[in-house]
């Protein structure tokens, strides 16, 4: 591997300083922030879902000390509790969004440049409006 | 080398390529699924203290699927952490990543089925 220093490897992104090798298009977006929400999950996610299920489990004080890390006194979310809430619930859908884009793709489907853009940006638009219905949702209850 | 048709069968280097892809797509499936119920679940409950919670949790209805979900989800996010770091990292330091993203998934999970059991079968109140 060492031997052959400049061969070039997936993913292969610059071909100089600040001079990407391709034209950037919705659907390199779409696959990078696939994988930026899937590491976010499977990281801070993880931590925090493993964190609420074995504060249940430990008791009224472990969950309490969980509650107050992202609320308020009143109840509310806390700057922190609204940063990871919606930061989680978008990378959530956003990345069942390109999930399903990937799925479509791997039966072969959507390939036509037009199409295939289109169905990136939609995946942004989709993730979005989903996002501020799950918040209306709550905040309406 | 071996013939074009032997590659795409997945006789790669660990001959597992395309067991690891396919799983992933199976995960995928399966994650849809499970994530929706939850998200549909903390929606929907009246409130967010630990005695409804709990209450909640402790029902079958609630800590079956979220055992499935662990299983389901810990299982693609290992496969596709692997990925990951399989496409960044070489030598040495992909080996141990590899590893610590293992142990970092089996701890993970490990504390959450424990817990998820611990309620479910705990007393109700
Ligand atoms: C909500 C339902 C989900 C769907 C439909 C879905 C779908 C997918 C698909 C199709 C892939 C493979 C992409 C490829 O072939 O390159 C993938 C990769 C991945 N997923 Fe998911 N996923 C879901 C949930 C999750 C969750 C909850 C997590 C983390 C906790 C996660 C973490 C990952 C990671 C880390 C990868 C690898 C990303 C990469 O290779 O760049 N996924 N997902």
């Amino acid at each position: 591997m060492a031997s052959k220093p400049a061969r070039p490897r997936s993913p292969h992104l610059f071909s100089g300083p600040m001079q990407l090798h391709y034209r950037w298009s919705p659907a390199m977006t779409a696959s990078i922030v696939h994988r930026a929400t899937g590491d976010g999950m499977a990281t801070i996610g993880t931590l925090l879902l493993v964190w609420w299920l074995a504060a249940i489990a430990a008791g009224p004080a472990a969950y309490g000390v969980f509650l107050d890390v992202f609320t308020t006194s009143t109840g509310s979310l806390n700057l922190l509790g609204w940063i990871v809430g919606v930061g989680l619930t978008w990378s959530v859908f956003q990345h069942m969004m390109s999930g399903i884009r990937h799925l479509v793709m791997d039966t072969g489907a959507a390939f036509e440049l037009k199409v295939n853009q289109r169905l990136a940006l939609l995946t942004f638009v989709a993730s979005t409006l989903l996002t501020i219905a799950f918040w209306l949702f709550l905040g309406n209850k | 080398m071996g013939t074009e048709i032997g590659r795409v069968r997945g006789l790669g280097s660990a001959g597992h390529g395309a067991q690891h892809w396919w799983h992933q797509k199976l995960t995928a499936g399966t994650n849809f699924l499970l994530i929706v119920w939850l998200l549909a679940s903390i929606a929907t409950l009246p409130s967010y203290d630990h005695g409804t919670v709990r209450l909640w949790l402790h029902s079958a209805w609630a800590a079956i699927p979220m055992a499935l979900l662990i299983a389901s989800v810990f299982y693609h996010f290992r496969l596709g952490l692997q990925v990951v770091i399989e496409d960044y990292s070489h030598k040495e330091s992909r080996f141990v990543l590899t590893v610590l993203v293992n142990v970092f998934t089996l701890a993970t999970a490990g504390t959450a089925i424990f817990s998820i059991l611990k309620v479910a079968f705990g007393a109700t109140a």
